[in-house]
């Protein structure tokens, strides 16, 4: 394997096929849009995905020693990546994140970051989910900023849903949302409720949560209900992706998901195909899989964006780890989704390409990517991306060429 | 006015039943009267020391490194592993969870219970993970009990040094590159590369101490991270041997040597002492006292913390070198503490152990706990990251965690025998903040347990 083939080609779009270019967004209100068939489900992974174990660049020349025991080998090799391209893989892990791939519905973008540059989870996150470019900047999330600006469609007024108790960041704000865990079903009376419901009667703040909850339960019984017994604990992340597909699919259901999945932050003893990574990326795998089979009609009109808050140091610390870091991967699925390919422009491991001599550097902002799927999936006019949705992002253009319509 | 009911209801973990009258001739007084001393759980469930559960876990290690031994191809046996390692910290974690709710339920020093759940809270370690799942209860028992009502210092350091937070942010292996064992290791050509880890240096200085905009850099974080390599714990294997097993143990061979600088300042004691020296300072940091004093306010008094509240815990924090009672002071000092207007939604704990309180109820089962709060979403000691749980309502208020709400408020009353008049129980549980339409609800009600299950849904109760 020689790297780079030409200096000149080191800093390239990796492309399968066709063009994708970073450029000004054609403003979707030219074209005639019937509206409102598309499905949106976000993947928040918590405490910071590996982007060099999940995609892991086998051919760069530096990432094997620097990664260590935790790099994954090259495609071919015993327990070596899935082949992407010639420069990426997947984890063995993925396995269904590569059928996807071949079949032309994955994206894998890599060396691409939110616009946060410290390392802390938690501000990360926000930022992640924030959509602008520093914490703590806004009490809403760029999705449901969104929400109010997607065509209106003959959708009910509720249109995304968080699987959770509570609402995550992102789709925190003024339009309304549902949330729905698959822990439990229970019959609650009815004649509590609506007593309930009159207590709560001068108080707006409880009054609207409890009108809400009891919507999202009649959406559950419609579509068959659903029972704790069907989520196996050790499969947790499956049911809760199954969960997204059933309301999604029921008559009526939202149109946007949003699932969280933790427990990435492996500061020590990682492992490289097999190990503490190794063991939790088939469960978001599997609960990928999940989500598509339960979707099946809806599959092909469907995106599923899977995002983490920043990625981990390019060289493993001292307990077979890695900590906190920078540019990481991110995954656009779906049958919606033009894939096949591969999107990074790679600035490579090598010491001077590092950002603080650690990290992998960002060539990519995130929000390009949140905006090219709003823009071109969702149908969000390109106006209100920059000054509502993602204010201060000038700089990170929607990527165009990611859905197939 | 309410001013017993705030300070039995906000301050307070709810109010048994007479808490209100007793508290009504001097509520700050008894407020003042929790800030002394170590705090002790009530109730009488005996628990295992960290020390034990530890020694206990790494038995099981050992022992099921000897089944796989013994019967490599059986399919069996993989259960069986499994079992030896969950056999030996699960207990621990059983009666953990089940002290901490009867010492909620029973304690006659609410105040100073729930400071003991902020620190807990404010030092989070996660039972999702492996290594501490047995001993995540402990970091509560053994290091902030003993501080609640001391020095900032003396609680920060004891929890920095406590074998929970070190196996939780991965500290015991953290080596000094230049260590001896690390130079050991380079002489005999040793495989592993030895390095530090950054986890615990990082959320030390994120969460615990300066916050995320405390002034410190990436640099700092690594510098601060050599300063505490060695910062281990006793007992284990190979080159963790040494020390006595399942405690906080420093190995000068990992210790990363010499002077470092940390935030300007140069740090030139050996060992051990040098990452006690910056605790030191840290503690004493203006925005460590800034940011405890805004934690404190956030959780005593609103969602947004009122400034004033905030400048008053924060002056009385700086002047008083961290003296936690001063602090706690401050707070009850604050007029915004004592607002008539309940701002806070409560936490799912906190709607539980208030309705233990209110009820009378003593849960006897690790199982009725657990289960309660899997079913409201907050695992007890299982925040999930070193942040711990969010402290405001956005963290608790989704639609679907309100209908959980309703659903273990149902099977609460369905279980629980009333004998008295839910109106009678409604005055003794929340005094003057139960309103006249509660009370008509209540009057109302179909039955008893539907009036129990209005009085524990009702905005009166769900907010302090």
């Amino acid at each position: 394997m020689h790297w780079p083939m030409n200096p000149l080609t080191r800093r390239r779009f990796l492309l399968g096929s066709g063009a994708l270019a970073v450029s000004a967004a054609i403003p979707n209100a030219l074209f005639a849009y019937t509206g409102g068939s598309s499905r949106l489900v976000v993947v928040i992974m918590r405490g910071a995905l590996d982007g060099l174990a999940a995609a892991p660049p086998y051919a760069d020349p530096d990432y094997a020693s620097l990664h260590r025991e935790l790099a994954i080998a090259a495609p071919g090799a015993a327990d070596g990546a899935l082949k992407l391209d010639n420069t990426f893989g997947l984890h063995p892990s993925l396995a269904f994140l590569h059928e996807r791939y071949l079949g032309g519905e994955l994206l894998v973008f890599q060396a691409v970051a939110s616009p946060y540059r410290d390392r802390s989870h938690f501000d990360g996150q926000n930022v992640l989910e924030n959509g602008l470019a520093k914490p703590l900047g806004s009490a809403d999330g760029w999705l449901n900023r969104a929400l109010a600006a997607m065509p209106r469609g003959d959708h009910a007024p509720e249109r995304a849903v968080s699987i959770s108790q509570n609402v995550p960041l992102i789709l925190r704000g003024e339009a309304p949302v549902l949330s729905k865990s698959p822990q439990v079903t229970a019959d609650v009376d009815e004649d509590l409720l609506s007593r309930l419901a009159d207590l709560y009667s001068k108080d707006d703040w409880f009054s609207a949560r409890l009108s809400e909850a009891v919507q999202t339960e009649k959406m559950t019984d419609d579509s068959g209900g659903m029972s704790a017994n069907q989520t196996p604990p050790a499969d947790r992340m499956a049911g809760v992706a199954r969960m997204a597909g059933t309301l999604m699919k029921s008559d009526g259901g939202p149109q946007i998901a949003v699932l969280e999945a933790t427990g990435w932050d492996t500061h020590a003893n990682q492992g490289g195909a097999k190990g503490t990574l190794a063991q939790r990326l088939p469960g978001l795998d599997r609960a990928l899989r999940t989500l598509a089979d339960e979707l099946g009609a809806l599959w092909p009109q469907t995106a599923v964006l899977v995002v983490t808050e920043f990625g981990r140091t390019a060289a493993m610390n001292g307990t077979r780890g890695t900590d906190h870091g920078t540019g990481g991967c991110a995954f656009l699925a779906g049958g919606a989704v033009r894939g096949g390919r591969v999107v990074a422009d790679w600035p490579g491991l090598s010491h001077s390409a590092l950002l603080d001599n650690r990290d992998l550097r960002p060539t990519l902002d995130l929000r390009s990517v949140f905006k090219g799927v709003l823009d071109q999936h969702m149908h969000v006019d390109a106006k209100t991306l920059d000054s509502r949705i993602f204010p201060d992002s000038s700089n990170a253009r929607p990527l165009l060429g990611l859905m197939r319509s | 006015m309410v001013v017993a009911e705030i300070a039995v209801l906000r301050f307070g973990l709810g109010a048994r039943p007479g808490d209100i009258k007793e508290t009504a001739g001097d509520p700050r007084g008894w407020l003042r009267a929790q800030t002394r001393g170590a705090v002790a759980r009530a109730g009488d469930t005996p628990l295992a020391s960290s020390a034990e559960i530890f020694a206990a876990v790494l038995a099981a290690r050992e022992q099921r490194q000897e089944m796989r031994r013994a019967a490599a191809n059986d399919s069996d046996t993989v259960k069986l592993e499994l079992n030896v390692l969950r056999d030996a910290y699960m207990p621990h974690y059983r009666a953990q969870v089940l002290a901490r709710a009867r010492s909620a339920a029973l304690t006659t020093q609410p105040f100073a219970e729930r400071l003991v759940h902020f620190w807990c809270n404010h030092f989070a370690v996660s039972a999702d993970k492996g290594a501490i799942y047995g001993v995540a209860g402990t970091l509560e028992n053994e290091a902030i009990r003993p501080h609640v009502n001391g020095r900032f210092i003396d609680l920060l350091t004891a929890v920095e040094q406590h074998p929970a937070m070190i196996a939780f942010l991965d500290n015991q292996y953290s080596v000094g590159a230049d260590s001896e064992a690390a130079q050991f290791a380079a002489r005999h050509n040793a495989k592993r590369q030895f390095g530090i880890n950054e986890n615990l240096a990082r959320e030390i200085l994120e969460l615990h101490t300066l916050g995320v905009n405390g002034g410190y850099s990436q640099a700092d974080v690594t510098s601060f991270a050599q300063i505490i390599t060695g910062w281990s714990i006793g007992g284990g294997k190979g080159r963790l041997a040494g020390g006595e097993t399942g405690r906080f143990y420093f190995r000068e061979d990992m210790h990363e040597p010499g002077r470092k600088i940390f935030m300007g300042k140069t740090y030139m004691q050996e060992g051990q002492a040098q990452g006690e020296a910056v605790l030191a300072d840290l503690a004493m940091h203006r925005a460590t006292a800034r940011f405890i004093a805004t934690k404190l306010a956030r959780h005593f008094i609103a969602d947004d913390p009122p400034p004033a509240a905030v400048e008053r815990i924060s002056q009385a924090y700086l002047k008083s070198g961290g003296d936690l009672p001063q602090v706690y002071a401050a707070l009850i000092d604050s007029p915004d503490a004592w607002n008539a207007e309940a701002r806070k939604f409560k936490t799912p704990e906190d709607f539980v152990f208030s309705s233990f309180r209110a009820l009378n109820m003593v849960p006897r089962e690790p199982q009725e706990v657990i289960r309660s709060f899997e079913l409201l979403g907050q695992r007890q000691y299982t925040p999930g990251s070193p942040a711990g749980w969010g402290d405001t309502a956005k963290n608790w208020d989704g639609p679907d965690a309100l209908m959980h709400r309703v659903i273990w408020a149902t099977r609460v009353a369905e279980r629980y025998d009333l004998g008295v008049d839910p109106v009678d129980l409604a005055a003794s549980s929340l005094g003057g903040y139960a309103r006249p339409d509660t009370l008509t609800a209540l009057r109302r009600a179909a039955s008893g347990s539907q009036a129990l299950a209005l009085l524990l849904m009702s905005p009166d109760f769900q907010r302090r």
